[in-house]
């Protein structure tokens, strides 16, 4: 009757990640029997919103699919949008977004690897209680965190909703001032770098593994890809970027409202983990030193590892950022491509009709925003591909593959939830962007 | 005993909630004062009983979504309304523009069934609303002044005179004369004009003046030959509840 190998569990409204989530197991003595993670955020409708106005309001509007990677999917949009209308950036104006890209990842990860992740390692339910806990750590974090947004409101005007990221460049470009600042906000993250690298070592991350398919950006060129390059599989597939639909196969299970991708396996993985596997050499040396020191080498099969991926991708950005403003402090920014397209009144910028796909590495993976629009500019179709809605799938094989280990252990029920929880939060699920985008079809 | 105070998000993008957390150590100073007792996005702490205040941020949207803001309400002393979404409706409202049915079926297609939606509302067509923290994101620092009038129980009113205002303090150069339109006219101030001082339009995610100079507006438009329907467009960007008013 009550057979400690027979229970259900049913985790409403998971908590530490972005937007709505459950978790359903069923486990009958000893069998698993169910096993999902169903998404239960508001649909918000972007896509149907976007139809009918103007290409350039397309960022905009996009970046508020989410509060916590809004310069991801600005970028993702800004490629989408500009390839659409044959629009080709400035190498200056890639450059800046190199380093916003940058600035999002590890202003991202900072949050997940904190607030987010670091409790379950800790033993506590969230960051509060290690105020008296662990007071350095929080305030440590609150620092880091607080530090890359003043760096991006000196870059962008703020990070939450970047303001001067347009279709075809910026309105505003940091001054030498701001430049002189991000600097030094930059350099303060050194120390707290090192200490998050001490405090990560020291926490012992749950042993799964299950080696999976891992995609993400590759390119030919030396730079670790994340604004650039085609879609790359751990299979040794390539594909350019207008082609992602033959990466991503999205299909409809019965028990998901969430459409799940795959492409040579079951499943596949994004994010940190996945760009890691695929190009742990492009990474700069100071983060392979970190991987190094946190027992990283790819393939990384174990998903709760995304966490210290992401942190060796820190390592990585802050390099890369400190790198990219030094340079330009160096020889100067050209003010004169600074401008303010509004929407397109004066016909600066010509149009053409066309599509255009953008696919950018960004926090929690490869996201795609693909855009046709017509001669005067107006948006016709949209479809995005969210990173977490490629992950879904392989969270619930790794679910699956991890509950009988654990039933075989003997763990309790409430153990075995907390596991499955810290299982998805590793993931970093941003589930109110993939919700908004559980697309079925375009209909015209 | 320190007041409880509770977050709580609808449809949104979360962005607004982050902004509490980017105040960095600032937020400590902040966590003496209160106790937090629930924020599921960095939270696994949860919390039934009764609220000093609730936080809401977000649009009401679903039938669920209406069921569950009374319940907050009804156990909450004091209900902020906190960022665009929630106080004005913000971009969640552009899907009123087209029937509900239309815009279903364009996202989901013959899935449509299985998303259902109802129009966008902000929370203040639904409940009572004590205090406001315009924007989209939220100014953190307009987030601090209203929670202190809201623990001191006093009234905290956002500015009511146009963004242009605070534009001009800034010595910014006007966007019309950069030839392109802006609602820095009609849109309620209160952001230190954060848009146009880094040289974007003012898109009116603070919402409009509760008197917009609209003949001031249309003399504007006329003086720089731009079309009305443009600016009605970008006005529906965050404004598009508006119009709605108090419906159950």
């Amino acid at each position: 009757m009550n057979d400690v190998r027979s229970f259900t569990l049913n985790v409403e409204y998971l908590t530490r990640v972005e937007g709505h989530g459950n978790i359903v197991v069923n486990v009958r003595t000893g069998v698993l029997e169910e096993c999902r993670l169903e998404i239960v955020e508001a649909p918000r409708f972007f896509e149907g919103m976007l139809k009918g106005r103007s290409v350039f309001e397309a960022q905009h509007i996009t970046s508020r699919i989410c509060g916590i990677c809004a310069c991801g999917h600005t970028l993702a949009s800004l490629q989408a949008a500009e390839a659409a209308i044959g629009l080709i950036p400035s190498p200056q104006t890639l450059r800046l977004r190199e380093l916003l890209l940058h600035l999002e990842n590890l202003d991202s990860h900072l949050l997940h690897i904190y607030l987010l992740a670091a409790p379950d390692l800790l033993g506590v339910p969230s960051f509060v209680p290690l105020i008296t806990s662990h007071e350095p750590v929080v305030r440590r974090a609150l620092r880091m965190k607080k530090t890359v947004n003043a760096v991006c409101d000196r870059f962008v005007g703020r990070h939450i909703h970047p303001i001067t990221t347009v279709l075809g460049g910026f309105t505003r470009l940091p001054r030498p001032a701001d430049l002189a600042a991000m600097a030094d906000l930059l350099e303060s993250l050194r120390p707290d770098m090192d200490a998050t690298l001490e405090l990560l070592s020291s926490l012992r991350f749950p042993n799964f593994e299950r080696p999976t398919e891992y995609v993400a950006l590759v390119s030919d060129r030396g730079e670790y890809p994340l604004l650039q390059g085609d879609i790359g599989s751990s299979e040794g597939a390539r594909l350019p970027k207008t082609e992602y639909r033959r990466a991503t196969n999205e299909f409809i299970v019965p028990h998901s409202t969430a459409k799940h991708t795959r492409w040579h396996q079951s499943s596949y993985a994004v994010g940190a983990r996945a760009r890691f596997n695929l190009n742990h050499a492009k990474l700069h040396p100071a983060a392979r030193k970190a991987a190094e020191a946190l027992g990283l080498q790819p393939p990384v099969h174990n998903p709760f590892l995304n966490t210290a991926a992401q942190f060796v991708e820190c390592v990585h950005g802050l390099e890369e950022t400190i790198q990219i403003v030094e340079e330009f402090r160096a020889k100067g920014l050209d003010y004169r491509e600074e401008f303010t397209p509004g929407v397109n009144e004066q016909n600066r910028i010509p149009v053409r009709a066309g599509t255009g796909v953008g696919a950018v590495e960004v926090p929690r993976g490869l996201l795609y925003h693909d855009y046709e629009v017509d001669e005067r500019g107006i948006i016709r179709r949209v479809n995005c591909i969210i990173p977490t809605g490629q992950n879904l799938n392989n969270i619930e094989h790794d679910m699956r593959a991890m509950v009988p280990i654990l039933v075989a252990e003997g763990r309790k029920p409430e153990e075995i939830q907390l596991r499955l929880e810290m299982l998805v939060r590793a993931y970093d699920p941003c589930i109110s962007c993939s919700a908004h985008f559980l697309k079925v079809q375009c209909v015209g | 005993m320190k007041p409880r105070i509770a977050f709580f998000d609808f449809a949104c993008c979360e962005g607004c909630q982050l902004q509490v957390a980017n105040l960095g150590e600032a937020l400590l100073d902040v966590l003496k004062l209160v106790d937090v007792v629930e924020f599921r996005e960095v939270m696994s702490e949860k919390w039934a009983g009764p609220l000093d205040i609730a936080v809401v941020e977000g649009s009401i949207t679903t039938k669920e979504a209406v069921e569950r803001i009374e319940k907050i309400r009804a156990r909450s002393r004091i209900l902020i309304a906190y960022g665009s979404c929630a106080t004005i409706g913000g971009v969640n409202g552009m899907k009123n523009r087209s029937p509900l049915e239309e815009i279903r079926r364009t996202v989901y297609g013959e899935h449509a069934h299985t998303f259902p939606t109802i129009a966008t509302r902000p929370v203040d067509q639904v409940v009572k609303v004590d205090y406001y923290v315009h924007g989209c994101p939220i100014w953190p620092p307009e987030f601090i002044e209203v929670l202190q009038a809201a623990l001191q129980g006093v009234p905290c009113f956002p500015p009511d005179h146009a963004v242009c205002v605070e534009c001009k303090l800034n010595e910014n150069v006007c966007l019309y004369d950069k030839g392109v339109t802006c609602l820095g006219p009609v849109t309620r101030a209160g952001c230190n004009s954060w848009c146009t001082n880094n040289g974007n339009i003012c898109y009116g995610c603070r919402g409009l003046v509760s008197n917009p100079n609209t003949k001031g507006a249309m003399d504007v438009l006329a003086r720089y030959r731009i079309p009305l329907e443009l600016v009605l467009n970008k006005m529906s960007m965050y404004n598009a509840c508006r119009e709605q008013g108090k419906t159950p």
